[in-house]
């Protein structure tokens, strides 16, 4: 705004000093600590733990000691990504299309709202549900005995669910509101049967909005350590809480950088090669539109 | 449709609500619900771990809150007037400080803290004077408030950016075709319109910090924060003062929380 005014320096001055705040903070929180990380991957232990000046590949060679987590981590992000799509679609559909004007902002904020708070109460919560005095005991009272619940993989599934949930309902409801509702007009006008219309216009026109979801819920779930400690009951465990117990248990820092590295590394290979899919995808049908 | 979306919706506030429900228990164990009473939030509000967790949640995230609302606001200004290479750079760092996990964040400003105060604190011992004990370089409230700001600036310059993007341009050309200083101009035009969304960054900055455990977890060094209280509290079995703790963080991130969406969306709306 400046600097349409007062004339470039000043207005560049400004910008800079406007910026430098921020760009310290990338620098010495982002770039330095990431740099950092991926030259102790290549370091070697300590004898007491931490770090010692190395640059040897001992640590990646070693990766699959941690194999199980790998495994499960890449199991469960897509399935619990997966499941929450399925979960989230009917009730993004119903409050994008089906809902009116005055109730659809206070259903929207409901949905979201759970999302910013703690992650760790709500996973708590299925802590109590799922333990012995919970379900299991209400299923004991109508006679049936000793279903174990909590610790097994179904309860991580609906830790999932549960957590990730308002993260996907919010980019699809966008992406469906966004929706001319005159392309669903035209296509029961030409006979499409409901069913048809969703499938051939509601469906993909809605198809960057299930993306972006699905992009956002399996890359935190990536890195997800919360819902398997508490409902894994350690049966369950991801990469997240490898990295809990290297770092602040084992504190083998080299090796615990060297799963860093290889997770985000993973997480861009993963996230490119969805967008280029889904991507490739949505322009292919935006393309006979125009 | 509509009862399935109930049943999301129940499903989404059933376990929350019972949380509350039990913090009101009068029984003795946290799970046996034996009647109404508030004896378990005289306990923990007397427990002096949980005030001390507490002051210094509310401190980081005071702290937060302010520091990425400012910055936050200066950056997403400033940048409306970047162009090229380095705006590709900043709109770059904006989206990895957001979509990298906060496990990750974590670890990497642990490790990196930890080596640069090593590297740091034998200079800093060299330079004061014998016998006179000289600072040091720990991780504590300053390790934590930095990781966090990390995100919740990014989060506050996409905010308001947005809130820019859909600002009536025609009255700052007109407040400055009538000589009003930059200064005047952002004060008197700019500031009014991206208020509520510099607004809602505040709060949503604030919530995420009060929420966070995972970053605190690896760098709050010997401070506790309330999640990470409630991390080892949980790890020892659940408690009615578990309960408790939860129904207040709940109570006061969804208040926050309905405030700032109402902020964000009523504007959208006009």
């Amino acid at each position: 705004m400046a600097a349409t005014t007062t004339g470039g320096r000043q207005g560049s001055w400004l910008t800079v000093a406007l910026l430098a705040p921020t760009t310290a903070w990338f620098l010495i929180l982002l770039v330095m600590p990431l740099v950092v990380v991926v030259i102790f991957s290549f370091g070697a232990r300590a004898p007491m733990g931490g770090y010692a000046a190395a640059f040897t590949f001992d640590q990646y060679a070693n990766l699959p000691a941690r194999l199980t987590a790998f495994k499960n981590t890449m199991t469960f992000a897509p399935l619990g990504t997966l499941l929450s799509l399925l979960v989230a679609y009917p009730l993004a559909y119903y409050l994008a299309v089906k809902v009116g004007s005055r109730w659809k902002l206070l259903l929207l904020v409901l949905v979201i709202v759970p999302f910013w708070t703690s992650l760790l109460i709500r996973t708590y919560a299925w802590i109590f549900i799922l333990g012995g005095r919970g379900i299991p005991a209400l299923l004991e009272f109508i006679g049936m005995e000793s279903v174990r619940l909590i610790n097994t993989p179904g309860a991580v599934m609906v830790g999932i669910v549960y957590g990730y949930l308002p993260l996907m309902v919010f980019p699809i409801f966008v992406s469906l509101e966004k929706l001319d509702k005159r392309l669903l007009e035209a296509s029961s006008d030409l006979g499409g049967s409901p069913f048809g219309t969703f499938l051939q216009v509601t469906l993909p026109l809605s198809m960057p909005g299930v993306a972006t979801g699905c992009m956002l819920v399996f890359i935190l779930l990536m890195g997800e350590f919360l819902i398997p400690a508490f409902l894994g009951g350690g049966k369950v465990f991801f990469i997240g809480n490898a990295l809990v117990d290297l770092f602040l248990q084992s504190r083998n820092w080299p090796f615990g950088s060297a799963v860093a590295v290889t997770l985000v590394i993973i997480m861009l290979i993963t996230v490119s090669l969805y967008m280029r899919v889904t991507m490739g995808k949505t322009t292919g049908r935006d393309e006979p539109l125009m | 449709m509509r009862l399935y979306s109930i049943a999301v919706y129940l499903f989404l506030y059933v376990p929350i609500g019972i949380i509350v429900l039990f913090s009101f228990n009068s029984g003795r164990h946290a799970s046996d619900f034996q009647g109404l009473s508030v004896k378990w939030y005289g306990k923990a509000l007397s427990n002096p771990f949980v005030i001390d967790a507490l002051t210094t949640s509310l401190i980081i995230a005071l702290s937060v809150a302010i520091l990425s609302s400012v910055m936050g606001t200066s950056a997403a200004l400033a940048l409306q007037r970047v162009r090229g290479p380095m705006r590709v750079l900043f709109d770059g760092l904006i989206y990895v400080s957001i979509m990298i996990p906060g496990i990750v964040i974590g670890i990497a400003t642990l490790v990196a803290l930890v080596t640069v105060f090593d590297l740091l604190n034998p200079i800093l011992a060299s330079l004061w004077p014998e016998g006179v004990k000289a600072p040091k370089f720990s991780l504590g409230y300053a390790s934590v408030i930095a990781a966090h700001t990390l995100f919740t600036m990014s989060l506050v310059i996409i905010l308001v950016r947005a809130r820019i993007a859909g600002m009536d341009r025609a009255l700052i050309e007109a407040s400055e075709d009538l000589y009003a200083t930059p200064w005047r101009t952002f004060y008197q035009i700019t500031l009014p319109q991206i208020f509520p969304a510099v607004l809602a960054g505040f709060l949503l900055s604030f919530t995420f910090s009060f929420d966070d455990f995972i970053i605190s977890f690896f760098v709050a060094g010997a401070n506790t924060t309330l999640p990470v209280y409630v991390f080892s509290s949980i790890r020892r079995g659940i408690t009615p003062e578990v309960n408790v703790i939860g129904s207040m963080v709940l109570g006061v991130s969804l208040t926050l929380l309905i405030i700032a969406q109402v902020l964000l969306r009523r504007r959208d709306r006009q």
